[in-house]
């Protein structure tokens, strides 16, 4: 039994080069295997990769899809984002957990099932969704969720579960997926087909310099869609500038933000336009490697992409001399995630791609200087590379006049939450909050969180405020909350998504998260006071500026954006008088152990 | 004009913190000059006979014996003031924070290696108050207006704290005061 799993494990390594760097693949094929990495597996991989055994258990004990003990064979992972919820998303819950006889965290005694709650899965257009092991269900009912476990206990495999494909590549053979794109709007970039011509802006891009390349994307005024906007072309030409060894293009397709959808849509039906994205970006700042770090919820996705870029590489796109140009030798491998959030952050991503714990690094240095394994790296969002492609293919100018002006281009938005028509809207920048709630038919909300939880929430007096990066800021996430809805709740959870989030590296962010989640529960459960607001603009502040990553720089944005905005949601909450008191003191409570051991009552309460 | 009156209570501490008040040496007499001693452990009054301008707290609440003295503190005193690493943070009783309380009490008078308990019973007088499921740090139990750091804080901060308070000037607690390495 061990010398074959050693037999496999050394299989597994050999398959890709025995390298170090590759762990998440090898642990991610191992895991498939066997179901877990036990410690007999991870003594194995350690001996295979010459690596020290704890960097394996310390990267399987990081990522959420990874474990270190036996699981079931079926893992349903239970989408608990704040859409999904809306969407009675616990009364699907709840049906699980009474078919299974468990509850969420636990395994079926005979090790068939687990049920786990998993944050967005990038599902919000088409919730309540779940993962079941890589296949995706969406829009569950009650129902569905008790004839899904009666199909899959008698036997059938969870593929069995998908019994229409949605439309466009959902259905093609290597997706056969029920996800929709549910596009409903689109903008001349990246969804209006009718005058794309592929092929023809990496054909521009390889007549041109890699220079000439970047000044064309700077031209453009290029800004980057993942979030924080910074302009590609100049992050381009840092990395040329840098020195290096080598250079790494890096397409972030994470996509982790909760209520974020977007790029997987262009996964799904723009792959050509994003990967020739890429080798404009590989060209132009002399690389000879792209990864696709793609987020382990879509690795339904996976064998569809593989399939495009072998295509690529048939039709001489990538390989050799890609697309005939002599000396540019370009390729492209896709990088499996594991659930993790924070590895959508930048240098996180990057630990990944080293097969590392997905922890952040201290910039500076930053990854344009050293980046993927110690050298020059840019690392773009999917939506920026698809972009560039079609700035080399109609020119700078027509993409810089695209927009309000100053934004440029368009903006592809994940819409979902208290709506008519959630779905992906790709859009030029400047349109107004309002115009965007008509489009969507969801004009009566009460706020709007832009830009996901790291974003912010707005009201009514801000609709009228413009999508752009000068004003309302997003990497796509647009979440509408309509008439009754509780927005502390909606904060509560953002909270709870941070705290279960937080790589736990640095002190402010593990812990002031945690502080700031507890002070707001207080609030919520009616035991908070005027000073808890002070204390929570307090703490807020100091996570902000005292975190080493984004994911702590910006976390206490729910609360932040809710006090300033939706102030009274919490002085409603507030006790009056409390008398010096601290009503959250509950000191029945705190004797209730000694009074059962003592049998007596405390003569105090 | 009848002098401010100052208080002082030890929760759950070891007094240490009262040491260090005491610590302050010949200037308790210039501090006599300047408030009444109300309920403290230092002239031994039980009940506070009035209102006290200053309250100082050593030590957190392990039991609700602790909680009541706090709660009384409160209503008693302009100004409350932790003083110490125990009343801040709870300090080392609060090590016990993680261990469920009848697991401490089973270790302390059953199991413990050098326990002599022939009755084999957890002692359950009634006046012995109830402990708390955990040690709360003050600021848990009642609002604190001021932190004083330190295991105990030396008598210079104390000193200088309560001089700034009776005088109501801002608290300057040079460096050196509240450097802890
Ligand atoms: C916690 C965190 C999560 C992030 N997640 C993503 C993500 O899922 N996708 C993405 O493109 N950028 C994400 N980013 C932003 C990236 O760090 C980086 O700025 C971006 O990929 C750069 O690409 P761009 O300039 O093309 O936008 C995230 C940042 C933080 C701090
Ligand atoms: S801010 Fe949070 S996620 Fe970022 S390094 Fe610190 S602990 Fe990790
Ligand atoms: S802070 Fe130190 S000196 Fe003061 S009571 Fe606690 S242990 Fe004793």
């Amino acid at each position: 039994m061990s010398d074959n799993l050693e037999k496999i494990v050394s299989e597994i390594c050999t398959r890709y080069g025995n390298d170090a760097s590759r762990m998440m693949d090898v642990v991610r094929d191992a895991h498939a295997r066997f179901g877990f990495v036990s410690s007999a597996c991870a003594d194995a991989i350690a001996a295979a990769l010459k690596t020290p055994r704890v960097e394996v258990e310390s990267l399987v004990s990081f990522y959420a899809f990874f474990a270190a003990h036996p699981r079931a064979k079926v893992v349903i992972r239970l989408c608990n984002d704040i859409v999904d919820v809306m969407h009675d998303g616990h009364k699907v819950w709840e049906t699980f957990e009474q078919e299974l006889g468990i509850k969420t965290g636990e395994t079926t005694k005979d090790g068939a099932f687990s049920l786990e709650y998993t944050p967005c899965i990038g599902m919000c257009d088409q919730a309540p969704a779940a993962l079941i092991n890589d296949v995706v269900v969406t829009r569950l009912t009650a129902d569905r969720a008790r004839e899904i476990v009666r199909e899959l206990k008698s036997g059938s495999d969870p593929a069995g579960l998908v019994k229409e494909f949605g439309d466009g590549n959902n259905a093609h053979e290597l997706v056969r997926a029920m996800v929709v794109n549910n596009i409903r709007e689109r903008g001349a970039v990246v969804f209006d087909a009718e005058d794309m011509q592929p092929g023809t802006g990496l054909k521009n891009a390889l007549a041109m310099s890699p220079a000439e390349v970047i000044r064309a994307v700077k031209t453009a005024r290029l800004r980057g869609r993942g979030g924080a906007g910074f302009p590609a072309g100049m992050k381009w030409e840092f990395t040329r500038e840098s020195a290096g060894s080598f250079r790494t293009v890096i397409c972030n397709a994470d996509e982790g933000e909760p209520g974020t959808f977007k790029d997987r849509v262009i996964l799904t039906e723009r792959p050509d336009l994003l990967f020739e994205g890429m080798t404009i970006a590989g060209y132009a700042i002399g690389a000879e490697q792209g990864i696709l770090y793609l987020r382990g919820e879509y690795a339904y996705l996976q064998p569809f992409l593989e399939n495009v870029l072998n295509e690529r590489r048939a039709s001489g796109l990538l390989g050799q001399n890609s697309a005939g140009k002599a000396g540019f030798n370009f390729d492209i491998r896709i990088q499996m995630g594991a659930g993790a959030y924070v590895c959508g952050e930048e240098t996180a991503l990057i630990s990944s791609c080293e097969g590392l714990r997905g922890d952040p690094k201290t910039r500076p240095p930053f990854p344009a200087q050293r980046g993927y394994r110690g050298q020059p790296t840019a690392v773009n969002n999917v939506e920026t590379l698809c972009c560039v492609t079609r700035i080399l293919e109609k020119g700078p100018g027509w993409f810089s006049q695209i927009g309000n002006g100053k934004s440029a281009g368009t903006k592809l938005l994940s819409i979902s939450g208290d709506c008519k028509k959630p779905g992906v809207y790709e859009i030029p920048f400047g349109i107004t909050l309002q115009q965007l709630l008509v489009k969507a038919g969801g004009a009566d909300a009460i706020a709007v969180q832009v830009g996901g939880p790291s974003g912010s929430m707005v009201g009514p007096k801000d609709f009228g405020r413009q999508i752009c990066f000068e004003d309302l800021a997003t990497g796509g996430s647009i979440m509408i909350f309509g008439p009754g809805r509780n927005l502390l709740q909606v904060v509560q959870k953002f909270m709870e998504f941070f705290v279960e989030e937080s790589c736990g590296y640095c002190t402010p962010c593990r812990v002031g998260n945690r502080l700031i989640k507890e002070r707001l529960d207080r609030i919520i459960a009616g035991k908070g006071e005027k000073t808890d607001l002070a204390y929570l603009e307090q703490l807020v502040e100091m996570v902000k500026a005292a975190s080493r990553c984004g994911l702590g720089q910006t976390s206490p944005n729910p609360v932040l954006s809710t006090l300033k905005n939706f102030r009274q949601c919490y002085e409603a909450l507030l006790l009056k008088e409390t008398g010096g008191m601290q009503p959250a003191f509950d000191l029945k409570e705190a004797v209730k152990d000694a009074e059962n051991i003592a049998a007596r009552a405390s003569v105090h309460c | 004009m009848a002098k401010p009156k100052l208080a002082t209570a030890s929760l759950a501490g070891c007094f240490g913190c009262h040491m260090s008040i005491l610590d302050i040496d010949e200037r308790i007499l210039q501090l006599v000059e300047l408030v009444d001693f109300d309920k403290s452990p230092v002239d031994d009054i039980k009940e506070f006979t009035g209102r006290c301008r200053i309250g100082l707290i050593e030590g957190g609440c392990c039991n609700e014996e602790n909680v009541h003295v706090l709660k009384k503190f409160r209503e008693n005193c302009d100004i409350l003031v932790s003083v110490g690493e125990c009343a801040t943070m709870g300090g080392i009783p609060a090590l016990r924070n993680t261990i469920p309380l009848k697991e401490c009490l089973d270790e302390a008078f059953l199991n413990g290696p050098t326990v002599h308990n022939p009755s084999g019973r957890i002692p359950d007088d009634p006046e012995i108050p109830l402990l708390l499921n955990k040690v709360y740090p003050c600021h848990e139990v009642v609002k604190i207006d001021y932190f004083l750091p330190g295991c105990p804080p030396p008598a210079d901060a104390i000193w200088a704290a309560v001089a700034a308070l009776l005088e109501d000037k801002p608290i300057a607690l040079p460096y050196e005061l509240i450097k802890y390495d």
